[in-house]
């Protein structure tokens, strides 16, 4: 066996595509150190850790292949018989142990720094759902639902990815810098993990339970994660995105949503045109529905039912608003009752009835869907 | 033939077999040794049961918690469900009540269970409820809307390193009890 | 030692004939050989669910399947690989070797063996035809945690916890049967420490399966009764917890994991000091350190859940355990390469699959150990880091000290030799196609790759390209072997008794092929 072995030659490689980072950037090949101090500390530890596994397989590995090398039969190496030596046992275990001990010393350092408890600024509640993320900001009193925006188009190879390909949602966290802020992490419906490499915060949301994690991000950006824990058919299409602003734009940004809160209430009192609800509707239908029910509404029959021709769409227009708003049971069809706005539900109600050759020509206001609510 | 299974091998087979039927009772065992050790330890934020007070609380004047109150609908659970104040602050040992709303939106009966977790967990063994709608489960006719009180205080021995609490109540479904 | 050459037992008259032979054969040999076989066969199947995942993953965007179906393959790949080859096939091998090499005519309870192997077809019969039920197979993972597998798994999860109430019944039996046999019926003057290390190893996995596979029939017992029971196991709506049952899965879990290797270590300890011309180095000290690590898989389960929010004390609790297995699995590490040092070494392919076992398997301990750091973890866990690392250790690990188990032993079971150059061949396109498959995946996990999604952000494109390919390099090689096997079987030369120059233990002192009936009257062992 030669010395071309390939274990050798891939940790010299690995080695060297690590320690050229930046180089090597756009293959990707190591951790973010991120952007907050846990963040750089957990790379560190990474670092480190890795090393010395480096090291100890050059060693060991070095030996091996020297007697594959050296030891051979056909090179008329003769076999010596020693087989056995207490004091060298006792060596090797007591050298790997005293190692293990100098790498638990760091890495209890970081655990012990990620349970701190001081007090946070900003305190968000980060729900996952069967399959995007709401995040509810606790001392401001608004909330919102957080897409994944790529097109089904995309995905399905009809239409070039883009940049940010899976990467990318309507509405991203958004939170100042230097500033602690405390993630409140809970599920709706089966477990999720939240996940952002950048500011190394990984937690599992579990339905009844709260879980808490925080941050103090260094720079102003923008971070993107993904769900880290199998949760269904849309595991996969759940991401992340975390904005980071200065404290005077984070605060601006505050005031707009709060206002924003407000004026969406007023929205659903005024009366809106076919055109309107339609445009509003197809992109609510992008968002919220075409990952089950398609772009063009054929579904994925008999799970996910077209709506392109149903019954649904084109009968009843009450029965309709029911099993939008309050999903049906035993199927994956949510109630999105209380997930979307009232402004949403009359423009995608409308938009379905009217789409891809359905053309009721039914128009559903925002005050319809109220009424209805207040009528069950 | 010669060195077929003999008593000795009996005996072991039988051995074997008991520790078999063991582990799968341990197995079920460890359900109610993870809820003890959780009750103890408040290790995964549940909050317990009813709290008697048995002693005059003393009130520790010198310092503030911040108790924040957050609600969650599991799915299929379609109330509307909010706490009256999203927060309020509190000295440890000072008895407070909180007011919960909850509305039946649907046009039939429903039968909810609150959900209790506070973070951060190891909160728990200092946060004691004297009255708490999540005791009980809540059954609402269709429409219907209830003021349901919480009343709860921070024991004083709370570490001075909490100083903030969540406490976030997951609503959910029980259609079997509804049913009934 | 006094050769046995007992072929005219007069109780016997050698196999029954025809294929009810296989159905009624209480033969370790016989019952070797379905299991060998099964396994075989599972592989084979779970290897073209990988196949289609593999393809899935080629390139980013939704190609070949459904996301919905995509879980049904990454959830089956699993269970069939763990539950329908890696287990199998060890226990196939222990079957055909653990009696010849204690110098025992069969195992302890022929009957339960029977039985024990042909619950298995029936049992994967039943989960493969989930693949076809309505709402599919079960897409949940195969570490399977609730509420997925429970309130929103598909119908066919019922069949699921059957298949694994059976498969877990069957790994018991053999356990049971396992433990009987070494303990009652080795040969006079084989203590347990003049045991081959092969015996020793499965011994010990014998301890955790029987500890262990009660407490997975536990928890999908729990999973059984939540889904149609009314009970609240893991529904924190009735006062339950959906992490009990991550604890409760895990301590299973992780002997489990152990249970698949220690064979394979067991395998490795007889190969090299045989290639090496040399006597295994440390023989005590390798079964006191096999020993340790099973210990210590009892007290480390949680580091699979180290983003669940366990208290402070609770995550150094078990990172320190968790590091602290390193150090009997370097010790063996250690043992295996001062038994090659200053021998007189062929490569052989035995002994090119257990040298590669040796480096591989190391590579991914290091994985293995830099996953133990809890607050490194909350960046690894979940991602293709993982997956790395799980099939390092289990592929050239377990399925690796497999193959050089069969190529070691082949001889002896079937009388004939296996062709050299084809094995080489496998072995290297096999090594090759493993670490083009796998090697890349620790760089998408570090770049931020989570587990089982169908698709995948562009940045990780083309570490996922080189990894299907050596994927589809590996899966298609394993046809090679496939012929390999059956070729030797068929028309290979015919081997010797001895078969390899130093190979030591009883199992070389009886003819090849081996006897229908051995070691009838035990031999002597000095």
């Amino acid at each position: 066996m030669p010395l071309r072995t390939m274990p050798w030659f891939r940790l010299v490689l690995g080695t060297l595509l690590l320690s050229s980072s930046s180089a090597w950037a756009e293959w990707t090949v190591n951790m973010t150190p991120g952007v907050t101090a846990i963040s750089r500390e957990i790379y560190s530890l990474h670092m480190i850790i890795f090393w010395i596994c480096v090291v100890i397989g050059v060693v060991v590995f070095g030996v091996m292949f020297w007697s594959v090398f050296a030891h051979r039969k056909s090179k008329g190496a003769k076999a010596a018989q020693f087989h056995e030596s207490t004091t060298v046992e006792l060596v090797w275990t007591t050298i790997p142990f005293v190692i293990l001990i100098a790498m638990a010393i760091p890495a209890t350092k970081t655990l012990v720094k990620i349970y701190d408890s001081k007090e946070s600024v900003v305190d968000v509640k980060v729900t996952g759902y069967q399959w995007k993320w709401r995040y509810d900001y606790l001392n401001d009193g608004f909330g919102f639902f957080s897409n994944l925006t790529t097109a089904q188009d995309e995905i399905y190879n009809k239409a070039p990815k883009g940049e940010h390909y899976l990467l990318e949602v309507d509405e991203p966290l958004v939170v100042p810098v230097n500033t602690k802020v405390r993630f409140l992490i809970t599920a709706n419906d089966v477990i999720h993990s939240w996940w952002v490499p950048a500011i190394a915060v990984k937690k599992d949301a579990i339905p009844g339970f709260v879980n808490e994690s925080w941050t103090i991000i260094e720079e102003p950006g923008v971070y993107r994660g993904q769900c880290a824990e199998l949760c269904g058919k849309d595991h996969g299409f759940m991401p992340i995105v975390v904005v980071a602003k200065e404290q005077a734009d984070y605060d601006v940004w505050v005031a707009e949503r709060k206002a924003a809160a407000s004026a969406e209430a007023g929205l659903k009192d005024k009366v809106w045109t076919e055109e309107e609800l339609m445009v509003r509707g197809e992109k609510t239908y992008a968002t919220f529905c075409s990952a089950c029910h398609g772009a063009e509404g054929n579904g994925i029959p008999p799970a996910f039912p077209a709506l392109k021709g149903s019954q649904i769409a084109l009968g009843d227009k009450s029965a309709h608003i029911d099993l939008v708003i309050n999903g049906k049971a035993g199927t994956a069809m949510a109630a999105f009752g209380s997930q979307l706005s009232e402004v949403d539900l009359a423009a995608v109600i409308t938009y379905e009835r009217n789409a891809w050759g359905n053309d009721t020509g039914d128009v559903i206001q925002p005050v319809d869907i109220a009424n209805f609510k207040a009528a069950q | 033939m010669k060195n077929m299974p003999n008593q000795t091998s009996n005996k072991v087979i039988l051995k074997l077999v008991a520790v078999v039927f063991g582990m799968f009772g341990f197995g079920f065992a460890l359900v109610p040794l993870y809820d003890v050790i959780c009750d103890i330890t408040g290790l995964n934020g549940k909050t317990g049961g009813r709290y008697e007070i048995t002693e005059a609380l003393e009130v520790d004047q010198a310092r503030w918690i911040t108790v924040q109150f957050t609600t969650s609908n599991n799915a299929e659970m379609p109330w509307e469900f909010k706490p009256k104040e999203a927060m309020v602050k509190v000295r440890p040992g000072e008895i407070n009540q909180v007011y919960f709303v909850a509305t039946n939106t649907t046009n039939h009966r429903m039968s909810a269970q609150a959900v209790p977790s506070l973070s951060p967990f190891a909160a728990a063994e200092f946060f004691n409820k004297t009255e708490c709608f999540c005791f009980n489960q809540q059954t609402l006719e269709a429409g219907e809307s209830i003021d349901m009180p919480l009343r709860f205080f921070v024991a004083k021995d709370i570490p001075e390193r909490m100083s903030k609490l969540t406490l976030s109540y997951t609503l959910f479904n029980l259609p079997a009890l509804a049913a009934n | 030692m006094s050769a046995v050459l007992d072929t005219h037992d007069h109780d016997h008259h050698g196999p029954a004939k025809g294929l009810m032979r296989w159905v009624y054969t209480t033969n370790h040999k016989d019952i070797g050989t379905l299991y060998l076989w099964f396994s075989f066969l599972m592989f084979l199947v779970g290897g073209c669910m990988a196949m289609v995942i593999r393809a899935e993953l080629f390139q980013p965007g939704m190609q070949i399947v459904a996301p919905e179906f995509f879980n049904q393959m990454t959830t089956m790949h699993g269970l069939i690989m763990v539950f329908g080859a890696v287990m199998p096939a060890f226990v196939g091998l222990a079957n055909w070797l653990v009696p010849m090499m204690i110098g025992a005519p069969d195992m302890a309870l022929p009957r339960m063996n029977n039985l024990s192997f042909w619950i298995l077809p029936f049992a994967f019969t039943m989960l493969l035809s989930t693949l076809l039920m309505e709402g599919g197979a079960p897409n949940f993972g195969w570490t399977f945690y609730a509420p997925l597998s429970t309130t929103y798994a598909p119908d066919s999860v019922t069949f699921f916890i059957f298949g694994v109430h059976i498969m877990g019944a069957s790994s018991i039996m053999g356990a049971i049967n396992v433990i009987a046999t070494i303990l009652n019926m080795r040969a006079p003057g084989m203590t347990l420490m003049k045991m081959p290390l092969f015996v020793w190893t499965w011994l010990i996995t014998a301890y955790l399966l029987i500890a262990v596979m009660p407490v997975l029939a536990g928890v999908v017992t729990m999973m059984l009764m939540d889904i149609h029971f009314g009970t609240s196991f893991f529904s924190a709506a009735g006062g339950g917890d959906p992490v009990l049952f991550q604890h409760v899965f895990w301590f299973f879990g992780h002997p489990e994991v152990y249970i698949m290797i220690l064979p394979a270590f067991g395998v490795v300890s007889q190969i090299i000091p045989t290639f090496s011309r040399k006597p295994l180095f440390g023989y005590t000290s390798m079964v006191y350190a096999t020993a340790s690590i099973a210990f210590l898989s009892f007290i480390v389960w949680a580091h699979h859940m180290f983003t669940v929010g366990m208290p402070l004390a609770g995550e150094l609790f078990f990172m320190y355990a968790t590091m602290l297995i390193a150090v009997p699995t370097g010790v063996k590490v250690f043992n295996w390469v001062t038994t090659m040092f200053r021998g007189s070494l062929t490569f052989e392919t035995p002994m090119l699959f257990a040298v590669s076992f040796v480096v591989l398997f190391t590579i991914g301990g290091f994985s293995g150990l830099m996953l133990a750091i809890a607050p490194a973890d909350f960046q690894y866990h979940d991602t293709y880091f993982v997956v790395a690392h799980f099939h390092y250790v289990l592929v050239p690990g377990a399925i690796f000290g497999i193959m050089a188990a069969v190529y070691y032993w082949l001889p002896k079971w079937c009388g004939n030799m296996y062709n050299e150059s084809l094995g080489k061949l496998h072995f290297w396109l096999s090594f090759v196609g493993m670490n083009l498959a796998f090697f890349p995946m620790h760089f998408v996990g570090l770049a931020g790759m989570p587990r089982r999604i169908p698709d995948y952000a562009l940045q990780f494109a083309d570490f996922n390209q080189i990894s299907s390919i050596g994927a589809f390099m590996f899966g298609a090689t394993q046809l090679l072997f496939l012929y390999i096997v059956i070729n030797t079987i068929r028309s290979g030369k015919p081997a010797t008794a001895q078969v390899w120059e130093s190979a030591e233990g009883l199992e070389w002192t009886i003819p090849s092929p081996a006897p229908y009936h051995t070691f009838s009257t035990p031999p002597d062992v000095k």
